[in-house]
């Protein structure tokens, strides 16, 4: 091997002339997880819609979520950004055209936007199987009751499928921030990009991408562990993801 | 607001797209399918064989894979496979593979992991007896998981195989971040050169999306005609 390792890059000043290799990365880091977390928002409040649209007892309803699912489901997240970012602007008026792109940070806008409208397809998904999971009696009891519709998905139906899927919401969030490493296509310098440039100024290759990874990793365990937290607290009873409170023997 | 949409750019441009930009695409999707099959199911044997100095490595390889940004991982392959080109060959330099090689290796290694996990559903899904009937019967492992467990197991999961070749082909459009020619790559090249953005990215879209759906719908008849009856 002919590769010259050289771990001290990391606090030699990058080009930028004020910050350090890893201050950049840590910067980088942040820009993911605001990405991710804005994105993640958007995805969640799309997805119920779009999840509880197609359980809901309209044909209309049922054939417009699916539209949506597919539609967002059968193009490349990477194609999607581009629409956003380079094709919108274009197709709309020109006055809003011009106003998207002299946006400050238009990639990181887009890039919420298009992150979170693809993840959101796939929360819906989860969202559709979440309330078909619940026993048929718990919608007919509610309306029984005397609730509305709106009444017994708000109040009965939505928290229990909330709950029971907080397992594949976790991993669709680890998706999230996993995805957004794809906005360095249209210009965000999140982490992924920080260490793509770290890389090309100090020709350091594998330490810059070795940093990434690290980071990345504890993202994923600190997200996970959180989420475990989360799921053990709100564990329906008589789930099996339920372990009662420990007794005192 | 589509006035000026110019359809003989597309048209123009149609032999460029598909004939070097999808097929790359295609037998990118093809090959690391089938080349990740294989690494996958081997992957899910070391996890399931119970014998640490198998399981470790293969867990922490699955596990890595799963948690970071496959851009991030295209990058890493992009650099590494040369210097693992001259580990593996023993030659005095770094070698130089070419794009496609480079990347069936990255989708290939990469995918292996999602496969893995597949596959290891899918030979869960056997009910233990058979495998203890199978042994009874004299059969060593080799023969369990060859007769037994692995034709079943992959029949169950071809299905979720076949969803996961759709997430593959659409990735691929990813190797774009190391400038590669594939079916968006040749899209990104002609848009750049003439400056027809709005035309060459909508119907990249529509290309994707048309194939993506098609072949989704595809695998939902396939999942019914297949699906065992219990």
């Amino acid at each position: 091997m002919n590769y010259h390792w050289n771990w001290s890059i990391f606090w030699q000043l990058s080009p930028d002339g004020v910050h350090t290799y890893f201050t950049t990365l840590m910067l980088g880091t942040g820009w993911t997880l605001t990405t991710s977390a804005c994105a993640f928002a958007i995805a969640l409040v799309f997805g119920s819609v779009i999840g509880v649209l197609r359980t809901a007892p309209f044909p209309w309803a049922a054939r417009l979520g699916n539209a949506y699912v597919e539609l967002f489901r059968n193009v490349p997240l990477l194609v999607q950004m581009f629409l956003w970012y380079f094709v919108l602007p274009e197709v709309v008026p020109r006055p809003v055209g011009d106003w998207l792109k002299q946006l400050p940070d238009a990639s990181f806008y887009t890039a919420v936007v298009a992150l979170g409208l693809y993840m959101s397809a796939r929360i819906a998904e989860q969202v559709r199987a979440g309330i078909l999971s619940l026993p048929r009696g718990q919608r007919l009891a509610s309306l029984a009751l005397g609730m509305t519709l709106p009444q017994a998905y708000a109040f009965v139906l939505l928290p229990m499928a909330y709950r029971i899927l907080l397992p594949p919401l976790t991993s669709e969030l680890l998706n999230t921030i996993k995805n957004s490493a794809v906005a360095l296509t249209i210009g965000l310098m999140e982490l992924t990009a920080r260490a793509r440039a770290m890389q090309e100024y100090s020709f350091q290759v594998f330490e810059a991408f070795t940093a990434a990874t690290i980071i990345y990793i504890v993202i994923n365990l600190l997200v996970t562990f959180a989420m475990r937290l989360v799921e053990r607290k709100l564990a329906v009873p008589g789930y099996l993801g339920f372990r009662a409170p420990a007794a005192g023997h | 607001m589509f006035s000026n949409f110019d359809f003989g750019e597309i048209v123009r441009s149609l032999p460029y797209l598909f004939y070097t930009g999808m097929t790359f695409t295609l037998l990118l999707t093809a090959l690391a399918t089938a080349i990740g099959i294989v690494v996958g199911t081997l992957l899910a044997l070391m996890r399931l064989s119970g014998v640490p100095i198998l399981t470790i490595p293969a867990t922490g390889y699955v596990n890595l894979m799963r948690s970071v940004p496959f851009v991030l991982m295209i990058f890493w392959f992009y650099f590494l496979v040369p210097y693992i080109g001259q580990w593996v060959t023993f030659s005095a330099q770094p070698i130089q593979v070419g794009a496609f090689a480079s990347c069936l290796v990255t989708f290939t290694l990469f995918e292996a992991a999602f496969f893995c996990e597949i596959m290891r559903a899918g030979i869960q899904s056997i009910p233990r007896g058979q495998v203890a009937a199978a042994q009874a019967l004299g059969m060593t492992y080799p023969m369990v998981m060859g007769y037994v467990v692995l034709p079943q197991a992959f029949r169950n999961m071809v299905p979720v195989l076949l969803t996961q070749t759709i997430v593959l082909f659409q990735d691929t459009s990813l190797v774009y971040v190391i400038a590669v020619t594939d079916f968006l790559g040749a899209a990104s090249k002609v848009a750049e050169r003439d400056g027809r953005l709005v035309e060459m990215y909508t119907f990249a879209a529509c290309v994707y999306f048309v194939i993506s759906f098609a072949a989704s719908r595809g695998v939902q008849l396939l999942q019914r005609r297949i699906a065992i009856i219990r």
